[in-house]
């Protein structure tokens, strides 16, 4: 066995897949760009499975009480106000849209471009937020955190709720329909919860690269960065998505 | 190195970024639409359809799975089974705990 | 082969360890902490699980202890669910989970599949550190009192009966539950994308299959345990009141969402073995394993399956008796691929040159105590059966037999097996053997009696017992002391070989795979040249041919 071999030493390398300049952003450990870009890209496409899985426990949650306690969903549903809802919608979509344009301005090499869309994405991403800030703000006063304040009185007597009542004209529930609203609105936080959370998340990052954009960074043909995080803010639209049809959309009519 | 796609990477232009958009855009305004329509049954079925809709344009074009090798498509294929199969052998206990009742 | 081993160990007078290799590449605490080495993180996870093995099984021995009598005089019965609930989620999260993957798994994938790194080298770093802060809440939760809802956390006691340090284990779990997502992504991608030239599917070491497998269940299960811990501990702090009758909730629903999870766990904790044995039984017997394609997808048949099978645990809970009967014909189902593994090794043995070294003893064993333990496995996921000994030490030691008797014993084989390649040191062989008989006859002492006792009805998690049954306990504690010796007998002469072991070479026991073909230890690029494959797995006459070819070689330039 050759057990004193000349070693080569590992910085010298990588050995090229006919590739005569390595760029700075080659980790040694990868033979080419393209290796290297087609494993992150699929690690961030594993990790969004991962993501989808831990939405899938609160789903299962959300379906087995909905079809439990259909009434309360519909009467806490009520409680939701639609025009945020859609706003916000529209507000992820664009923010989507943006992140998506942001992506093809990196792969194209249009620096200002990208930090248009970056700054864009950003402010949408805080709208959606602050949107979102309106609606807990209103859950609170109404005591709809479930809880130990937890307050059943919108449903127990819904005309003491005028704005709701107006719009659904809903009859008033019985205590032991009324109480369960309270596992809809577990639901409604535990989920938009989460999403916003990972908004969070995203917006931090967001702040990041556009510092890093202003600066000349992902527009040199390496956009795996910019590429992977337009993923992940996709996928916080495609949840939204699906939250909005589930939670706003139960019953309007 | 074996997955190694032998086609380049594909860029996605503008032009394809703004119609999905306006689809998107219109099928939040179709399910809200719907959603104050009386339906009975039909009503989340409808709402969930036009999310899965809305899902698959953002999947394929903003997140690029239509360029995609075999290998991501497959991984994403196996991930939502897994998804409905959590949410399927779940609900079958709940509802089969007591048929028709549920 | 006529003589009763295959080791072939270099001259020892002028063997040396090779200066340059992954240990002394850098030298200082820094250069581990921050290393971004697979072979050092490797190397790092050893230290820790070995650490959290040790506190588990000092739970262990206590409770076994507390067992020898009918009576509870050692420990109060409170202690005594503390004990076990420590030993259980210490042994399941911080051991049995991280060990395979985080210890041979690192090590040894990217040295077979011929890359020079895992695909994210600083995930996995990452990895570590959430695995070692997940640890750090075990730790405090131990030290400030500890918790006594078993490891299964069952609502609606977690959540409204126990007052223990139940968010603190929670949030541990949850943490390290984000430690194995990463390791998982880390190994997919990099089976898939750091192949080595030639490296096909089926050139693939079916360690390297039965790797991917585990990954599998690792991204697709562990994110539904980080909600399930999340829900708890939301219940706990605020009420929800999804897992809470009084408000609505049902508290079986956690019970889905922690076994989706944690039956898939369950074969994260024997799949890792059964890649190993495969390279163990090959080895040792000279052979390629018998059905490699079968064995391959077998690995992955037990991942795709281990997904539908969760509800075999709530059977008694309350589910229905009609998705029971589902959830228990596909827990059947997993027993075919199980099955087509333990056959094809047999059939592997058939004709092959064996010799009884010692990972070849600790694989022997494996298989004997698995079949065991997958066959009581069989007779639980029948309903009737079920119901007669849920809660039992029945389960207890049907469980004991897979996860202990399987993945340890496993683990013991690929350590000694990989032992050389990665200290450069053969650990003494003849101890080895040794410690492989003892922990053999320990395990069964310790846990064939509980298949009685559970059979005749002694429930699990009391600290008392009718009398009738303490010949069987004090039966079962003797074993457990054997047992203790059957480890930490390796775990000593392990350390001294360290220093005083053989001089092991680049191939001691003539395999055949990319990771025998460099210098142990290893350098830290793993290899000089990224090499090229050029023969099917397990080709013991491709070896022969090469040796052959060096032996020319060398002859010449001798003269």
């Amino acid at each position: 066995m050759p057990n004193n071999q000349a070693i080569v030493p590992a910085a010298s390398e990588p050995a090229g897949a006919g590739h005569n300049e390595h760029p700075s952003y080659l980790l040694h450990h990868f033979q080419s760009v393209e290796q290297q870009a087609d494993t992150s890209n699929f690690a961030m496409w594993l990790f969004l499975l991962t993501e989808m899985m831990f939405f899938g426990g609160l789903f299962t949650a959300y379906l087995i009480y909905r079809n439990w306690y259909y009434l309360a969903f519909v009467a806490g549903s009520h409680q939701l106000n639609v025009v945020w809802g859609t706003l916000n919608t529209v507000v992820l979509i664009c923010s989507s849209f943006t992140m998506a344009m942001g992506v093809w301005c990196a792969e194209t090499r249009r620096r200002s471009g990208l930090v248009l869309c970056l700054i864009l994405t950003f402010i949408l991403g805080l709208g959606f937020l602050g949107i979102k800030t309106i609606e807990y703000s209103e859950k609170i006063e109404k005591h709809h955190v479930p809880g130990f304040h937890y307050n059943l009185s919108s449903f127990l007597d819904p005309a003491s709720d005028p704005e709701i009542f107006k719009e659904y004209h809903d009859k008033p529930l019985p205590l032991d329909i009324a109480r369960h609203t309270e596992l809809y609105f577990s639901l409604y936080f535990l989920m938009t919860g989460m999403h916003a959370l990972h908004m969070i998340i995203g917006i931090g990052i967001l702040g990041f690269m556009i510092f890093r954009a202003r600066a000349g960074a992902y527009i040199s043909g390496h956009v795996t960065f910019v590429e992977n995080f337009g993923l992940y803010w996709h996928f916080i639209d495609i949840v939204w998505i699906y939250l909005f049809a589930l939670l706003y959309l139960i019953s309007r009519h | 190195m074996s997955e190694q796609n032998g086609h380049a990477h594909t860029i996605v232009g503008p032009g394809v970024y703004v119609a999905i958009l306006f689809a998107l855009l219109a099928g939040t305004v179709l399910t809200v639409w719907a959603s104050f329509v009386d339906l009975g049954f039909w009503n989340p079925i409808i709402a969930l359809a036009i999310a899965t809709t809305k899902a698959t344009l953002v999947l394929l074009y903003f997140m690029h799975v239509k360029y995609s090798t075999k290998l991501t498509k497959l991984a994403i294929a196996g991930g939502v089974f897994l998804f409905l199969t959590l949410v399927s052998m779940t609900l079958a206990d709940y509802i089969s705990r007591a048929w028709g009742s549920w | 082969m006529s003589t009763n081993t295959i080791v072939s160990l270099p001259d020892q007078e002028t063997a040396r360890i090779p200066k340059k290799n992954f240990l002394t590449k850098e030298n200082g605490l820094l250069s581990w902490l921050l290393t971004r080495d697979h072979k050092r993180i490797a190397i790092l996870y050893l230290i820790t699980t070995t650490f959290f093995f040790i506190i588990g099984g000092a739970a262990a021995a206590l409770i076994r202890l507390e067992l020898l009598t009918p009576t509870g005089d050692m420990v109060s019965s409170d202690t005594y669910n503390k004990l076990f609930s420590i030993h259980g989620i210490i042994m399941v999260f911080f051991f049995l989970v991280p060990i395979a993957p985080g210890v041979l798994g690192n090590f040894l994938i990217p040295l077979m599949i011929g890359a020079k790194d895992v695909a994210l080298p600083r995930i996995n770093l990452l990895s570590w550190y959430l695995f070692v802060i997940g640890g750090c809440f075990e730790l405090y939760m131990m030290i400030f009192g500890g918790v006594d809802t078993g490891w299964t956390f069952t609502t609606p006691l977690s959540t409204h009966y126990v007052n223990s340090h139940v968010i603190g284990a929670a949030m541990g779990i949850f943490i390290a539950g984000f430690s194995s997502i990463l390791t998982g992504i880390n190994f997919i991608v990099t089976i898939h994308k750091m192949r080595a030239p030639g490296m096909t599917w089926f050139r693939l070491p079916l360690f390297i299959w039965s790797y991917y497998a585990t990954s599998i269940i690792f991204v697709l299960a562990t994110p539904v345990i980080a909600i399930s811990m999340v829900l708890i501990m939301l219940e706990r702090v605020i009420g929800i009141g999804l897992f809470d009758p009084t408000k609505g909730g049902d508290p079986l629903l956690f019970q889905h969402l922690f076994w989706f999870y944690s039956h898939p766990a369950v074969y994260v904790m024997i799949l890792p073995g059964m890649g190993i044995i495969s390279e163990v039984i090959s080895n040792f017997s000279r052979k390629r394993v018998f059905g490699y394609t079968a064995v391959a997808f077998s690995s992955v048949a037990i991942a795709v399956f281990s997904f539908f099978v969760w509800a075999h645990h709530m059977f008694i809970m309350g589910i229905s008796t009609y998705s029971a009967l589902l959830f228990s014909l596909f827990s059947m189902l997993v027993a075919i691929p199980s099955a087509i593994k333990v056959f094809n090794w047999s059939a592997t043995l058939y004709k092959g040159s064996i010799t009884f070294d010692t990972p070849m003893l600790y694989a022997f064993g494996f298989i004997g105590l698995f079949t065991i333990g997958g066959c009581t496995g069989v007779m639980l996921a029948t309903l009737g059966m079920d119901i007669h000994v849920t809660e039992t030490y029945f389960i207890v030691a049907h469980f004991h037999y897979v996860m202990v008797g399987g993945m340890v014993s496993a683990f013991m084989a690929g350590l000694h097996f990989w032992w050389p390649k990665m200290t450069g040191r053969m650990y003494p062989e003849s101890l080895g053997r040794l410690a492989a008989v003892i922990l053999f006859i320990g395990f069964n002492l310790t846990f064939f009696p509980q298949f009685i006792l559970g059979y005749l009805g002694m429930p699990r998690r009391y600290h008392f017992y009718p009398p009738e049954f303490q010949a069987l306990n004090v039966l079962s504690t003797s074993g457990a002391s054997i047992l203790a010796i059957g480890y930490l007998l390796p775990a000593l002469y392990l350390i001294w070989s360290l220093r005083h072991g053989a001089i092991a070479g680049n191939n001691p026991w003539q395999a055949t795979g990319l990771e025998w073909q460099t210098q142990s230890p290893p350098l830290t690029e793993n290899f000089t040249e990224i090499p090229i494959m050029d023969h099917e797995a397990y080709d013991y006459a491709w070896l022969e041919r090469q040796s052959r070819d060096n032996r020319r070689e060398e002859a010449p330039s001798a003269e």
